[in-house]
């Protein structure tokens, strides 16, 4: 066999194995998306529950928490970037940090300072490589985050800003993540999580469930009640606190500050899957053009191999017909 | 009164149970609260510690909870919890170990403790 068919066969196993593995990859990352939108769907009961208690005990109390509002001019914010620990996934990282980079900017001409908290090694990477400092790293879940991770970032973020804005803490709490539209689309939203405006209270906990049709029902299918879910215009209960409204506040923030962070992780870790199985897919394609291309070349080496084979004997008997007829 | 509450245990990342009951004992950071049907709205902070349903069918359902909140409005209480556990779902001997190690940690001495609770009134 000829040195250019061998090398081209060779060419062709190596193409035919990497299309094996990113098929694969391509199946366990769209398995990955469903049990990341059976985790947030899971997840929701909580978030209504704690949204409408929240709203309960915001028209109660005086509000002047500093969650609740803002400090006049923030002079510092809390950036939560979430990235992937893994690639091959498409742009899905590069998207978010991108999108980090213009907010970053933004901030800084309102005069800001920027701390980054990034979640994922992409992220964390593409900051230490420039050298920049963060103030809170946290990898290894990217895919699959649970809530006492949520809950480890979402401690972080609230000590921060906690803080009096002179002695080091932020004013501000600022979020990048993937939000999972649909299957083939995925969009990367920058959003402010904190100081909330209490009337948007539902806003940034119901974007996970947009589009979704009433999927938190079938929950209830064990004979158990449907929660009502509260109707646009319908009066809350006029609730007795305990101990007090603004206690009651105050211990709900933090909660309402997990499950934003819990619902935001859950959103960006299906985004991710999807993004993969996109990536994926398309590499898998490629790999089966390239495959095509190369049998063609193959079949081309190999016939012109047999036609010099052919010319070569030709030739060879034509001359020794000639030496014989001398 | 045989009045019918609805019931709803949820977790930060799961519902734990759901179903009627006529009673729901728990514990608030001002102390034990019962709820029957025709309560009026109540939302009170937990107390690390037991939350007991008495179902309609009689039978009695225990939860260990922490860091949650009760609410209570027209016949529905939902019990919220960051983490919650049924008493079959609690593996008793790594909660012990889990006690052992919380020392002088008070907050995770007194789930622990909950937890123990739940499981051994089983």
């Amino acid at each position: 066999m000829g040195a250019q068919l061998r090398e081209l066969r060779r060419r062709i196993r190596s193409t035919e194995s990497m299309k094996k593995i990113t098929k694969a990859q391509e199946l366990i990352a769209a398995s990955r998306i469903i049990k990341a939108q059976q985790r947030a769907d899971a997840a929701k009961p909580y978030s209504q529950a704690l949204v409408r208690a929240l709203e309960a005990a915001a028209a109660r109390s005086n509000l002047d928490h500093h969650l609740l509002e803002g400090t006049g001019t923030p002079v510092r914010s809390a950036m939560l970037v979430v990235t992937s620990d893994r690639g091959f996934a498409g742009a899905y990282s590069a998207g978010v940090i991108r999108q980090a980079e213009a907010l970053t900017g933004l901030l800084h001409e309102q005069g800001q300072e920027v701390r980054p908290y990034v979640v994922g090694k992409k992220g964390v990477n593409w900051y230490r490589f420039r050298n920049r400092e963060m103030y809170g790293e946290y990898v290894d879940f990217s895919g699959n985050p649970s809530y006492t991770d949520a809950r480890r970032i979402a401690d972080d973020l609230l000590e921060a800003i906690n803080t009096p804005a002179d002695e080091g803490g932020v004013d501000e709490i600022h979020v990048v993540s993937t939000h999972f539209k649909n299957m083939v689309s995925q969009e990367v939203r920058a959003r402010r999580l904190f100081p909330i405006v209490v009337e948007d209270v539902p806003e940034p906990v119901h974007h996970v469930e947009a589009g979704a049709p009433a999927g938190a029902d079938d929950a209830s299918a064990a004979g158990g009640p449907t929660p009502t879910s509260p109707a646009e215009d319908e009066t809350l209960p006029l609730y007795e606190f305990e101990p007090s409204a603004e206690e009651v506040l105050d211990a709900l923030l933090p909660q309402y500050a997990g499950n934003l962070v819990y619902t935001t992780l859950l959103d960006a870790a299906a985004s991710e899957w999807a993004a993969r199985r996109r990536a994926m897919k398309s590499a898998t394609d490629n790999a089966g053009e390239m495959q095509e291309t190369l049998t063609r070349e193959s079949n081309q080496a190999r016939q012109a191999e047999i036609t010099q084979e052919i010319s070569e004997i030709v030739g060879g008997a034509n001359a020794l017909a000639a030496a014989g007829s001398e | 009164m045989a009045g019918e509450l609805n019931v709803e245990v949820v977790a930060a990342d799961r519902k734990v149970w759901s179903g009627v009951a006529t009673l729901v004992v728990a514990k608030t950071t001002e102390g034990e609260i019962g709820i029957m049907a025709g309560h009026e709205p109540v939302l009170g902070l937990l107390a690390t510690g037991v939350v007991t349903v008495r179902t309609t069918d009689g039978e009695t359902v225990r939860a260990a909870v922490d860091r949650g909140f009760l609410s209570v409005s027209e016949n529905h209480v939902a019990v919220l919890a960051e983490v919650a556990q049924l008493a079959d779902e609690i593996d008793t001997a790594s909660v012990e170990s889990e006690l052992a190690a919380a020392g002088d940690d008070q907050a995770a001495g007194r789930w622990a403790q909950a937890r123990l609770q739940v499981a051994g009134a089983k």
